[in-house]
This record gives structure tokens, C-alpha cells and sequence, in this order.
């Protein structure tokens, strides 16, 4: 799917605005509905990178099942007020500095490394269809697969017996 | 066509950011979200990967990312409610009880 620059830098800086807007949020509810408009930004790219059964299990998944869990626990504690940023002083300048430095120097390796990323190659037509996708899962991923279900269920189980009420 | 590397360099930015947001603050559900912010930016990664080696295996693996941050998300979202109930605060430094 052609596309051109603009719209890549528009979704690019949407996501990167609702990111930081995720994190300087007073509210923990706005904080949620920022990452949201993040996710869905994400799911946005996914449907560009021609993968179109990762961007609606983007939106169902993460944007679904799970922000809304996190709306619900928000509200059940009626934690909104999310309060002070950091305890001690110098831990707030020195993440800055580090958070810093890591884009830096992933920014220069990713310019002075050109070579090493391949070109975006031509690709099937069915690539990230989801018959293609089920056929990786229960062929090649079948273990994987099934392993997953079990730790649904482990985590499943575990949420039931951590929130249990002792009576 | 945008050039893979700008799609690695948003992931950056947005790991950053998420990792940003797991050291300043104090609030263990915003920190619950960095770490989501973290994996999304991970999986922005692999997706883009995969497109640009034609190969499937970077979505796969995205969907498995998927189901193991669903059930990380039910267990810790579980135990910050425990710990609200008992500490009456989600406020991370507030957990120093096994603090030696």
C-alpha cells in the first residue's frame, strides 16, 4: 500500500503526542483514554505494514479487553488523582537525561547502520491475511499456541485468587 | 514508501517515552501503562520487520506478545487492587513492607 510522508509523520506525531500525553496526565482516566488513541494510532501502522489481522486484534485486544480493564480497576479504586510525580528530586532530571541519551543513540545507530536494514521487499498478496496467519499458528506455532491458551488460564485463575476476598 | 527506519525510530521514541514514564512516576497503574507503551512499541517493531523481510513470523510473534501482555495485565491489574485494599495507595513507594 502506497503512502505517502505526510500522512506517516501526522500519525507519527499523534502517537507520540498521546504518548507523552499518557504520561504527564494528572487523571489516571485521561491517561488511559491517551494510551487508547495511542493504540489505535499503533493499529493505524499495523494496517500500513500490511498487517491487517494484527491491526484489528490491536483493536479488540489491546484497545478493548485490556484498556477497559484498566478503566474498570481505575474506577473501582477511585484512583483518578494520580498525585505527586517522584519522591526524590534528582530522579526526575536524571530519567530525562537517560531517556534522552537512549533516543540519541538509537537514532545515530539506526542512520550510520543503513546497510543492515533491508529495503521494503515485495511481498505475496495474501501477506497478513488472517488465513495465512491461522495456517502459521496451528501449523509451525501449534505448541506455542496451545501454551498460550494455558497461560490465559494460569493468569485467569490467578487474577480469581489474588481478588478473592478472605472470609 | 516510508523506509523501515522510521518505523524503528517511532518504536524508539516510543519505548522511551514508556520506560520515561516507568521511572517518573509513582502511580502503579500509569506505570502498568508504560510497560503496555513499551510492548506496543516493541511489536511496532516487529510488524515492521516483518514487512520489510517479507516474512510472517514478526506478526505471529506480535499476536503472541498480544496474549502474554492480556494475561500480565489481568494479574497485575489483580494484585494493584489487593494491594490498594490492604495499603489503601497505589503509590509505589508506599510497597516497602519486605524492604529489608
Amino acid at each position: 500500500m502506497p503512502l505517502n510522508f505526510t500522512l506517516f509523520l501526522i500519525l507519527a506525531v499523534i502517537a507520540i503526542a498521546s504518548a507523552l500525553g499518557m504520561l504527564f496526565s494528572k487523571n489516571a482516566v485521561y491517561s488511559a483514554l491517551f494510551l487508547i488513541l495511542n493504540f489505535a494510532v499503533a493499529a493505524f501502522f499495523y494496517l500500513i505494514l500490511d498487517a491487517p489481522f494484527i491491526a484489528l486484534t490491536q483493536i479488540t485486544v489491546y484497545a478493548g479487553a485490556i484498556m477497559v480493564l484498566f478503566l474498570f480497576v481505575i474506577m473501582l479504586l477511585g484512583a483518578e488523582q494520580t498525585g505527586r510525580m517522584t519522591a526524590a528530586r534528582w530522579v526526575r532530571p536524571t530519567a530525562i537525561t537517560l531517556a534522552a541519551l537512549l533516543v540519541v543513540e538509537t537514532i545515530y545507530i539506526m542512520f550510520t547502520q543503513k546497510g543492515t536494514i533491508a529495503s521494503l521487499s515485495s511481498i505475496p498478496p495474501d501477506f497478513g491475511a488472517p488465513e495465512v496467519v491461522g495456517q502459521f499458528l496451528f501449523n509451525q506455532y501449534l505448541l506455542p499456541f496451545e501454551v498460550t491458551s494455558i497461560l490465559l488460564l494460569a493468569a485467569m485463575i490467578g487474577a480469581i485468587v489474588l481478588t478473592k476476598r478472605k472470609s | 514508501m516510508i523506509p523501515v527506519s522510521y518505523y524503528i525510530g517511532l518504536s524508539a521514541i516510543l519505548f522511551t517515552i514508556g520506560a520515561l514514564g516507568v521511572l517518573i512516576r509513582r502511580n502503579a497503574i500509569i506505570i502498568f501503562m508504560s510497560v503496555e507503551l513499551m510492548l506496543n512499541a516493541a511489536n511496532l517493531a516487529f510488524v515492521a520487520f516483518a514487512r520489510a523481510f517479507g516474512m510472517m513470523e514478526g506478526q505471529i510473534f506480535v499476536f503472541f506478545v498480544m496474549a502474554v501482555a492480556a494475561a500480565e495485565v489481568a494479574v497485575g491489574l489483580a494484585l494493584i487492587v489487593t494491594i490498594f485494599h490492604t495499603k489503601q495507595s497505589i503509590d509505589v513507594d508506599q510497597m516497602h513492607s519486605l524492604k529489608g
